[in-house]
């Protein structure tokens, strides 16, 4: 089973990462850009019987940071 | 008893040997450099440190991998059991990420790498890592960091500060930390993490000895204890 997490910082965690990519993307000339969040994406192949809750488990304890980051499991069809 | 401490080395860590070099000199007694796939510690240890450095090269985040490493199992153990652990820059992180200290270190806000001295106030000199100072003492300790921003939520950040947990402050804006932190405590003040290497300031030669306190604290608190 493919499974996708994607980490990303909390609301009100400030992105120093986020605002660096944001001025590069004005620099570049985009402009309307109001808002950039840098985070992370890790590409999981466990084996079918892996619980939902030993997902749980692997995100809250290594994969994000619970004191600054969310994370949200995607499933591969 | 001879004082007994440990320095724990990481794949990645670079400040493992300034670390024990200054506890030779500073703390005397015996010194252990432990791997991090050592499962167990030295018997009878009086004090532990982390040093600084790029554990498993910052993959995942700053000391993600090293908190999880064998020996930090060893060493959260000794923590618990009261043993006096210290852990510098790399080290904080580490310290941070195992759950021993609140809080996280993250980019700093000015994303460049900071390295420099840096002048810091002696927040707290009751601790058992800070008695060699006085309070409000300002001294001056490099930092070398990519990742040393502070933060933790505002309830967090009240309780620490409340409980005397800051040890050190930055006296400048350095990295972006909450509320210029510099250096936390744990609850039961065996445990500090700071992201200045004092390990740097012990002698004359380094450019300055206001980090020497720092070790002599320790070895003065542990024979009184």
């Amino acid at each position: 089973m493919k499974v996708r997490v994607i980490v990303t910082l909390k609301n009100g965690v400030l992105d120093p990462q986020g605002r660096a990519i944001h001025h590069a993307l004005e620099g570049l000339g985009f402009d309307g850009v109001n808002d950039v969040r840098a985070g992370r994406v890790i590409e999981l192949d466990v084996a079918d019987s892996t619980t939902d809750s030993a997902l749980d488990e692997m995100c809250s304890k290594l994969l994000a940071n619970m004191v600054i980051e969310n994370y949200r499991i995607e499933k591969a069809a | 008893m001879a004082f007994t401490s440990a320095v724990i080395t990481f794949p990645g860590s670079n400040c493992d040997r300034d670390m024990a070099v200054a506890i030779e000199q500073v703390c005397g007694g015996t010194v252990h450099r432990v791997w991090h796939g050592d499962a167990d510690l030295p018997d009878n240890l009086d004090f532990i440190a982390l040093p600084g450095g790029f554990s498993y090269g910052d993959y995942l985040r700053s000391g993600a991998m090293a908190a999880r490493s064998p020996v930090m199992q060893a060493v959260v153990r000794a923590a618990e059991r009261g043993v006096t652990v210290l852990g510098v820059c790399n080290g904080f992180q580490v310290l941070t990420e195992a759950g021993l200290l609140p809080g996280a270190l993250m980019r700093n806000a000015g994303i460049r790498f900071v390295c420099r001295d840096v002048a810091l106030t002696v927040e707290n000199n009751q601790s058992l890592f800070t008695a060699g100072y006085d309070a409000g003492q300002q001294i001056t300790i490099p930092v070398a960091h990519h990742d040393g921003n502070y933060f933790a939520d505002d309830a967090t950040l009240d309780r620490i500060e409340g409980e005397g947990r800051v040890a050190f402050r930055y006296a400048e804006a350095v990295n972006g930390s909450a509320r210029n932190i510099a250096g936390v405590l744990n609850d039961r003040g065996n445990v500090l993490g700071m992201m200045p290497h004092p390990e740097r300031m012990i002698e004359a030669a380094q450019g300055g000895s206001d980090g020497r306190a720092l070790f002599e604290s320790v070895v003065r608190g542990l024979v009184a204890a």
